[in-house]
């Protein structure tokens, strides 16, 4: 089974900041996407099991490859970096074009993406590329696994899960119930280095002369200040059990919540 | 000039969802603020029921029978069915207005595709902006990112655009009288590969929904298992059918079931109170939470990170403060 995971790295969560700019200041330390772990382990356990190999495909600045190497590390095949100095900016609707063009260029079976990431948080750009795409998208995915000629997902539903099924080539996006990550081992990040990460740019995705990136977003930042202060903090210490009990019935009283 | 839509969802049973009145509320105020028409559209195998419930919230509702609905994951299908309602409309649609439910999400972004237009996704505000520094009229959507630490105005950049409203932003307010239905033909292909519904697993719940819930007690690893929620579950009916919930650790940890998780990779919930029991305040539970009116914390850990932006902040230990305060609350209710 050939998989591409689609992989983002973001900023350390908690370290994010935007730039002078209005964009999201890439400069900082990045990391793989949450979600985009929880996917790329389990394209490893798929591929483990049933043959096959992990293309990781990733639109970043050039220079961010920490994330890229790590994934390699885990034991990803081999990685496709889609960068191009007019992308920075893109909006998400620019990112599914982008990422869609790319896969054009690959061949697969199977599509993975996180359900959303930690720095943009729509969780809509797996939907647009298996739109785009003509695939049948299967999200919210807690488990995968191949049938004959397709793919069978549990997504999680409102009431519970749905099982659903789809012939390849789908595009799954999947949650953190997928399970853990593996750490990359010794072994696996000494053979992360000599592993190929391609770069390609706009024109070499067929994309040259497509409104795509930051000069199309189709989204634009108006403003961004500090949050509102929630007031201070009162702080209740070194209380009796039914004493700390009290103080909380009787500032839930104070705020009308009783 | 294109008015707004706003696309309902529909529940397993058939049902208008709450989030999508609370969509309608605010896709009126945007129409009002901005001289732009509203409607409704509901894609579903019956949508009767929908359209009627929608409608009480606007003027004029379309109801799309779609039958293959019933078998199939619905984002797909109402994907294309909305699109080519859009394609064929005498004044197609400038802005949809989509529920942030996960169904939501893979409509808005398959009607990206299909329309070719940007995702705006509302976090904590939503309103209409004029025209202003090379911005264009239209919806201006206030989000939170990087947990809270900032807080973001966006617009669209051009005439059209899909906004994702999140859940308890606004209070559904119904119109005087309700709006009309018309029943229009289900229009357009579903272009793509069909996903198949195998089996529709229904997990049993545990009390009412965090989404909707008006007070949250929620619980992490200061919990200690399983025993411990139940004490919560305790308390949470105590506080006018409260709801049930939990951080990643807890989750993880097997106590508890995912469809309780606040934060990141779980449910962001805006409740009027929050109590948190042995919650740090990582920032990826802060994330799905700090939007809660009233903020009260209980931990044993005096530097959690909790302490920071909680409105109490209870250093105690669980064990003993959880039976006290269920003995204060039962008394009270005598």
């Amino acid at each position: 089974m050939r998989i591409v995971v689609l992989m983002k790295p973001v900023p350390d969560p908690g370290e994010e900041r935007l730039g002078a700019d209005g964009r999201l200041d890439r400069a900082v330390s990045a990391v793989i996407n949450g979600n985009d772990e929880y996917v790329l382990e389990a394209a490893l356990q798929l591929v483990e099991a049933n043959g096959g190999e992990v293309t990781l495909l990733t639109m970043a600045p050039a220079g961010i490859t920490d994330p890229i190497r790590k994934a390699l590390a885990m034991g990803a095949t081999r990685a496709v970096l889609v960068s191009d100095p007019a992308l920075g900016g893109a909006c998400a609707w620019s990112t599914a074009q982008v990422l869609a063009a790319a896969l054009r260029t690959l061949e697969y079976d199977l599509v993975l993406a996180g359900a959303d990431t930690s720095d943009g948080g729509g969780g809509v750009v797996g939907a647009a590329i298996a739109t785009l795409l003509h695939h049948p998208y299967l999200s919210r995915a807690r488990k995968i696994e191949p049938i004959e000629g397709g793919v069978r997902v549990e997504r999680i539903s409102a009431a519970g899960h749905d099982v659903l099924e789809a012939e390849l080539p789908a595009v799954v996006a999947g949650t953190q119930l997928l399970g853990e990550p593996r750490y990359p081992s010794l072994r696996g990040i000494m053979g992360a280095r000599s592993k190929e990460i391609a770069i390609r740019t706009l024109a070499e995705i067929g994309l040259a002369d497509r409104p795509v990136g930051g000069a199309h977003a189709t989204t634009t930042l108006v403003d961004a200040r500090p949050p509102a202060s929630r007031g201070s903090t009162r702080v209740v210490r070194g209380l009796e059990p039914v004493a700390a009990a009290a103080a909380i019935v009787d500032f839930l009283v104070e705020r009308r919540a009783l | 000039m294109g008015g707004i839509w706003v696309i309902g969802e529909v529940d397993a049973g058939g049902a208008l969802t709450k989030l999508s009145g609370e969509a309608a509320t605010a896709a009126r105020a945007m129409g009002e603020a901005g001289s732009l028409d509203v409607q409704g559209v509901i894609v579903s195998a019956e949508p009767d029921e929908a359209a009627a419930s929608l409608a009480t919230f606007l003027p004029v509702v379309l109801a799309v029978r779609s039958p293959e609905a019933r078998e199939r994951p619905a984002a797909a299908i109402v994907a294309a069915r909305v699109a080519a309602l859009a394609a064929a409309a005498d004044d197609p649609p400038a802005y949809l207005v989509v529920g942030a439910t996960p169904d939501g999400r893979d409509l808005a972004g398959a009607l990206s595709a299909l329309l070719e237009v940007g995702i705006l996704v509302g976090g904590t505000g939503l309103a209409w902006g004029a025209a202003a520094d090379g911005v264009p009229a239209g919806p201006r959507v206030e989000m939170q990112p990087f947990g809270g630490r900032i807080v973001t105005t966006s617009a669209f950049s051009g005439p059209r655009g899909i906004v994702l409203l999140r859940p308890s932003m606004v209070v559904a307010e119904p119109l005087a009288a309700p709006g009309r239905v018309e029943a229009v033909a289900a229009q357009g292909t579903v272009n793509v590969a069909p996903v198949r519904v195998v089996e529709r697993v229904v997990a049993p719940t545990i009390g009412p929904s965090i989404e909707e819930a008006r007070v949250i007690v929620a619980g992490g690893r200061g919990v200690g298992g399983p025993e411990g929620f139940a004490g919560l579950g305790e308390l949470a009916g105590l506080l006018g059918g409260g709801a049930v919930g939990a951080t990643r650790a807890a989750v993880d940890a097997g106590w508890v079931d995912y469809a309780i998780q606040i934060g990141q990779t779980g449910k962001t919930v805006k409740p009027s109170v929050y109590l948190a029991f042995g919650v740090s305040g990582a920032i990826q539970h802060k994330v799905g939470m700090q939007t809660a009116e009233t903020i009260v914390a209980i931990n044993r850990d005096p530097d959690a990170p909790i302490g920071e932006f909680a409105d109490l902040f209870v250093v105690a230990d669980l064990a003993a403060v959880v039976p006290a305060l269920t003995a204060a609350l039962r008394a009270r209710a005598g």
